[in-house]
């Protein structure tokens, strides 16, 4: 029982990180990871909001009806990005600011709303702490990570602190262009070490088949949409004897 | 007047929110692999981001700053627009066929899409009226529909590109992105210069 706990746990910070491996939420990393200060805040940030809103869903799963899940799961979500908001605006105005719009958009960042769906409506409260807490450092590890190269090489800092001297800085890397440069520079490098041992990945967007179970919106979502209308209009068409002809 | 042509210039070019910003991603890099796609969720996009420009600036000057919620923004923005997408797609369905043909499939992916929260948040806190706030909306979506399309073109040469075996597939996909982002940067200085 404990190993199942434990594996619950580390889960999400290895085995199905949600930044490297379902590839969640993006957006954010690559805006946020400028900076070390600013990627450990935000994933402070967004590993609370994971925790207490797979807390309550988990705790409301057999209440919320299924039809409407996904708007009582986003006003879950919100009710604590806003107190998350309020919490950072009034006590670390600094974090606030460089955190800038990102901070607000915890609310329809894949992760969140991925996990609630995928497990924390159907597991158990402790189960969705645990997978909530594993989700949230996984998705800090990474975004640091990011942000230590990132800063290094962009700012010649690591936490603020100079390492590389004044006037030897690649100021690319810490503006946009080096923000997509160096989240595929992480991936070919998991890709290269998950070769090395002897393991084939191929990272792609999507959910492996599990549509329709995060927010995250790829064409195959698109193709799954569009077989279901299609399906909806033949069995309307088959009951009615019109229109399903022509789809 | 120059005002209006400036928030759409930024919107398109300077501040274009995929390759400046880092809004909307997900999309940016899950539906730009087929030209068709690109053209029917950026039409999606245009539409429901002027839209929803419209609607919460008038909720948020009219209904919440009078009842003293502005600090809801971040809830009510959100539900204004999951049932905004709702209702759209029951009206396009219902009153204008060909277009919800057209745009149909992709609203319902635009409910989680990070980029018409932003547009939204992001008029009220530049206290835009409305109707820059719809500018914004529109030429924040035209500018989506267009790092889409250049980039769905980048991805059809990238097919036929050989990169190192742990770069194939979403990696080498990102760092053509990081390229033409780069190209966005030339932008940069012509708002300022433009518009003085």
């Amino acid at each position: 029982m404990k190993q199942s706990k434990w594996r619950i746990f580390t889960n999400g910070i290895f085995k199905e990180n949600p930044v490297l491996i379902l590839l969640l939420g993006c957006c954010s990393v690559l805006a946020i990871s400028v900076t070390v200060s600013g990627a450990l805040g935000m994933g402070a940030a967004l590993t609370f909001v994971l925790v207490c809103s797979n807390v309550v869903i988990s705790l409301l799963r057999k209440i919320i009806p299924d039809k409407v899940r996904i708007p009582c799961y986003i006003v879950v979500i919100a009710t604590f990005v806003t107190l998350v908001q309020m919490i950072v605006e009034a006590f670390l105005p600094e974090l606030y600011a460089s955190l800038g719009i990102f901070l607000a958009l915890i609310v329809v960042n894949c992760i969140v709303l991925g996990r609630a769906e995928m497990f924390a409506s159907k597991n158990g409260v402790l189960d969705s702490l645990l997978d909530g807490l594993g989700m949230g450092i996984g998705y800090t590890l990474v975004i640091c990570g990011i942000a230590v190269v990132r800063e290094l090489i962009g700012s010649g800092t690591v936490y603020g602190l100079r390492i590389i001297p004044e006037g030897y800085q690649i100021g690319i890397i810490s503006q946009t262009p080096g923000g997509f440069f160096c989240f595929g520079a992480a991936m070919a490098l998991l890709v290269f070490c998950m070769r090395k041992r002897g393991k084939e990945f191929d990272p792609r967007i999507g959910c492996d088949g599990r549509c329709g179970n995060c927010g995250n919106p790829c064409e195959n979502q698109a193709d799954n949409i569009r077989l279901e209308q299609i399906h909806a209009a033949k069995a309307a068409g088959t009951e009615t004897g019109e229109e399903g002809v022509k789809l | 007047m120059t005002k209006i042509l400036m928030i759409a210039f930024m919107m398109i070019f300077t501040q274009n929110y995929v390759l400046v910003q880092f809004l909307a991603i997900c999309p940016f890099l899950g539906v730009s692999q087929k030209f068709d796609s690109c053209i029917g969720m950026s039409g999606a996009v245009i539409f429901v981001m002027t839209l929803a420009s419209a609607v919460t600036w008038l909720i948020y000057t009219y209904i919440m700053v009078p009842l003293g919620l502005a600090y809801l923004s971040t809830i009510i923005f959100i539900l204004v627009i999951a049932a905004l997408v709702q209702f759209v797609e029951i009206f396009l369905k219902k009153f204008i066929k060909p277009l919800y043909s057209a745009l149909g499939v992709y609203l319902p992916l635009i409910t989680t899409n990070c980029a018409v929260l932003a547009v939204t948040l992001l008029n009220i806190s530049e206290n835009y009226n409305l109707v820059e706030s719809c500018v914004d909306g529109f030429s924040a979506g035209v500018g989506f529909g267009l790092a889409l399309v250049l980039f769905c073109g980048v991805r059809k040469a990238l097919e036929r590109a050989r990169p190192p075996k742990s770069w194939e597939g979403l990696p080498i996909t990102l760092a053509a992105a990081a390229l033409t982002s780069m190209t966005f940067m030339g932008f940069a200085g012509i708002a300022d210069k433009l518009f003085g």
